[in-house]
């Protein structure tokens, strides 16, 4: 099969190449920072990528996915708290209850369209907030200090930052690659059909509710492991990460690298992460440029950062 | 007793708050389809003026009457710039651009005011209490509150169904083509529709003032329960928006009074605390929940949607 | 011997003072092409939407094969053998023709929780919609993505969707509207085709197509069934000629 290079499939190269490379980058300089942040632009990446499953290919505005980090990295944080270190154990439970948060939260909530999906998702994830506020013993507001990460008992060491990375790189590509999958299948043609014109869809014979759910619970389950992945950089998980304005993030870095394409969310994670540390640096407020930055986006940058690319590519 | 009538009123004053906020956002959507999520820093920045405005002339009353044409000068300006050419996107572009919006807002308030929060004492006017009723004291800054929002109640009930903008309102609320169609200058609606949310949001923010501390993200969290509240009173409809906000805030501040001591009963004081804390939040989503799962397009909601 | 395939009782649609569908008693024979005509706001939209499920009737009932469908939803009655194409254009339009087409045809090969495999190298999809594009004529077309299609093929688009689920009975909501006589003379040659084997109710306003290809008529105005006969019945029927064919040109 002859292999065209494309702009898209360049760009694309060029950054999972990036990636890949950064731990050697960041031990020739001597820059452990640069790995930390790479660690999280990766995490992120995942968890932008299970969003724009429903949001970019299905067209469900969930402004609570950042739910789910906290059930993935809370579960993690409890257990470790009790003792309980196995990645083994930890890690299936994390990912098997945010599927099942997930599924609860889908079957309420996509009986209704429009400002009152955007509404209950959001109403559903401060609840989970509140509930970690809530939770007394496990640090409720101010969150929880992790006093080990999770131990696979051999390979990989997550206290090694380079090792931790290239698992969470290792990961994030399989999850690309698996969306890769299910958006050309049977499935992914449903779900894209559901968001294009879900009317439609029911007249030539397709119950799509249940496969939305079954597409939000990927979803979830997905940011779930992004989740243990936060809990086990940070070393910490607090309620903030479930903030509705944590879900707001993840939208922005779906939307800015573009909706319903494979890399954007990978694009999104990397701009908006990158812009957040170089921003920062300059000025305290960078969130000053960055909010009307992004109003600007949304209004005049039509498929975000691979909606670019694609455009230029038609163009040569 | 005595505890539970005064928690009632409490519940009143915030429910006319939520009012006022919700109201100003469910026309907004109802008429101009537009999901504003920047309305709570109209909130906020209303405070804000309240609070300088206050500092500065040395009387809240004078603060308060400054500050409303200010904020509402704000809103114009927000949606000239900025709202306008948000009418014609889906959802998503606009819950996006005002989520970049309250970003903006919230950094340039720190910028301007500082990142502590702000307070501001009651007026001396209106420090002290007042018998509602023999042996019952409330608060005479949070009766007039009371008082001024039903006022703003019953002027916008007057507004929507006794005159001729009301009438343009209530059908552009059902059938935004259609008014358009008949003539009539949509965008000039548009403006008074959107200012009008604005000094309500603004007026409920100053009100708010002298009561809480005035900092950034006071918006947002009031925002989502204005959200909520017009999600169960249905969008569009400011009857249901008046409806679910005393709802919400007497399911809320009556919530939020007891559940410490019910929990009591069942667990250590300790934990009843803090677990009383998150369940109290999650009450009015929980009834949200409920509402939707019963009558999906909330109480009243505008017929033809 | 042909049976009721397809049927109304006491149909009525209220929205708030006004009655959109009045009463209507319809019987669609098997095999028959049924044309429903009447002036502009008869109702005729909200009674197919009544019969393809996407509106619930104020009361009255709906009967497919003597079976009461009335409560039945959309997706199911698709798989009972109704489908239907739209007056306004409800198609995929992001996707290919070829995509669009195959859409129908996966709805109706089992369920769709396959995860893996690519839908578009799926030959139990790429065949029938091939063969669904080819009845329409829009073989050339078909990777064209659906909305850089015109009006007319879009219309086409309407009627392969409709056909890659394997209908018994056909709901086409005026199917020419928008088109210029060259289509409009081949849409009529590919409904005497579909005809032969499929039950068809069609709204149409070109009164030509309607005489050429109907085998009954009904005549809806303000949502009541004024008359049901043959074409000559209509046609001499005296207030049929008042409401409706006597003004001259319909729609």
């Amino acid at each position: 099969m002859a292999l065209k290079l494309t702009p898209t499939r360049v760009v694309a190269a060029v950054v999972l190449a990036g990636f890949a490379l950064l731990p050697l980058y960041a031990e020739i300089v001597g820059n452990s920072f640069v790995l930390s942040l790479g660690t999280r632009i990766l995490v992120m990446a995942l968890a932008a990528a299970s969003l724009n499953l429903i949001l970019g290919y299905g067209g469900m505005v969930s402004f609570g996915h950042a739910a789910y980090l906290g059930v993935g990295g809370y579960v993690v944080g409890i257990l470790a708290y009790h003792g309980v270190t196995s990645a083994w154990v930890q890690w299936p439970i994390a990912v098997g209850l945010s599927a099942v948060v997930a599924l609860v939260i889908g079957a309420l909530s996509l009986r209704t369209r429009g400002l009152y999906f955007i509404m209950i998702t959001l109403a559903f994830a401060q609840m989970i907030h509140y509930v970690g506020v809530g939770l007394y013993d496990y640090g409720g507001d101010d969150g929880l200090t992790l006093n080990a990460r999770s131990d696979f008992g051999g390979l990989p060491n997550l206290d090694s930052r380079p090792q931790f990375y290239y698992l969470c790189f290792a990961l994030l590509l399989v999850a690309l690659y698996l969306m890769y999958r299910l958006v050309g299948s049977r499935f992914g043609q449903v779900i894209r059909g559901s968001k294009s014109n879900d009317a439609r869809m029911h007249a030539i014979g397709f119950p799509t509710m249940r496969y939305r759910l079954a597409a939000f619970v990927i979803a979830g389950a997905v940011c779930g492991l992004a989740g243990v992945l936060l809990a086990n950089q940070a070393d910490f998980i607090s309620p903030a990460t479930m903030h509705w304005t944590r879900s707001g993030d993840l939208i922005v870095m779906v939307v800015l690298g573009g909706m319903g394409t494979l890399m954007g969310p990978v694009y999104g994670a990397l701009t908006v992460l990158a812009l957040e540390e170089s921003l920062s640096s300059l000025t305290h407020y960078w969130k000053i440029i960055f909010g009307p930055f992004l109003v600007l986006v949304v209004l005049f940058g039509r498929g975000g950062i691979a909606g670019l690319i694609s455009r230029w590519e038609r163009r040569k | 007793m005595i505890l539970f009538i005064e928690q009632i009123l409490n519940g009143v004053q915030i429910g006319l708050l939520l009012f006022l906020l919700a109201a100003g956002l469910t026309l907004v959507f109802g008429i101009m389809d537009l999901v504003n999520l920047a309305h709570g820093s109209l909130y906020m920045m209303g405070a804000y003026f309240a609070a300088v405005l206050t500092k500065l002339t040395g009387s809240f009353f004078l603060g308060a009457l400054l500050a409303l044409p200010a904020a509402l000068l704000l809103g114009i300006v927000v949606e000239v710039v900025a709202l306008r050419s948000l009418y014609s996107r889906d959802h998503l572009d606009q819950v996006l651009a005002t989520f970049g919006l309250i970003l903006f807002f919230n950094e340039a308030a720190q910028l301007v005011f500082g990142v502590a929060g702000m307070t501001i004492p009651l007026p001396e006017a209106l420090q002290g209490q007042i018998q509602i009723l023999p042996g019952l004291p409330y608060p005479t800054y949070r009766f007039v509150v009371v008082a001024v929002g039903l006022i703003c109640a019953l002027f916008l009930y007057w507004l929507v169904a006794r005159t001729r903008v009301g009438m343009l309102i209530r059908a552009g609320a059902s059938n935004r083509e259609m008014v358009g169609a008949l003539g009539i200058n949509i965008a000039r609606l548009y403006t008074l529709v959107f200012g009008l949310g604005a000094a309500l949001a603004a007026l409920a923010g100053l009100m708010a003032a002298p009561i809480t501390t005035v900092r950034v993200g006071m918006g947002e969290n009031i925002l989502i329960l204005a959200f909520v509240v017009i999600v169960i009173g249905g969008i569009g409809s400011v009857r249901g928006a008046f409806v679910a906000a005393f709802l919400v805030g007497l399911l809320d501040t009556v919530g939020r009074a007891f559940l410490p001591d019910i929990l009591t009963l069942f667990i250590n004081p300790i934990q009843a605390a803090s677990l009383a804390q998150g369940l109290s939040s999650m009450l009015i989503y929980i009834l949200m929940a409920l509402v939707l799962v019963v009558r999906p397009a909330g109480l009243f909601p505008a017929p033809g949607r | 011997m042909t049976g009721t395939i397809l049927a109304t009782q006491g149909l009525i649609k209220r929205f708030g003072g006004l009655i959109a569908t009045d009463d209507v008693n319809l019987e669609i024979a098997t095999g028959e092409l049924h044309a429903i005509i009447g002036p502009n706001g008869a109702g005729k939209t909200t009674l197919i939407r009544q019969l393809s499920g996407e509106m619930r009737p104020t009361s009255g009932t709906v009967l497919l094969d003597g079976q009461d469908i009335t409560a039945v939803p959309m997706e199911r009655r698709s798989h009972m053998g109704l489908a239907r194409s739209y007056q306004i254009t409800s198609i995929f339009p992001d996707m290919t023709a070829r995509e669009n087409v195959s859409l129908a045809v996966q709805a109706h090969d089992g369920h769709s929780f396959r995860f893996w495999a690519r839908a578009a190298d799926d030959q139990r999809l790429t065949g029938p919609a091939r063969a669904a594009l080819d009845q329409v004529g829009l073989t050339a077309r078909a990777d064209i993505p659906a909305n850089a299609l015109s009006h007319g093929e879009h219309r086409q688009l309407e009627i392969a969707m409709a056909l890659a689920t394997k209908p018994r009975l056909l709901l086409l909501d005026e199917p020419m509207a928008g088109m210029g006589p060259e289509e409009s003379a081949r849409m009529v040659a590919l409904l005497k085709t579909l005809k032969r084997h499929l039950t068809i109710v069609l709204i149409e306003h070109d009164m030509d197509a309607v005489f050429q290809l109907a085998d009954r008529l009904t005549v809806l105005v303000y949502g009541r069934a004024i008359a049901t006969g043959t074409p000559e019945a209509i046609r001499v029927n005296r207030e049929v000629r008042q409401a409706y064919l006597g003004d001259g040109h319909g729609g």
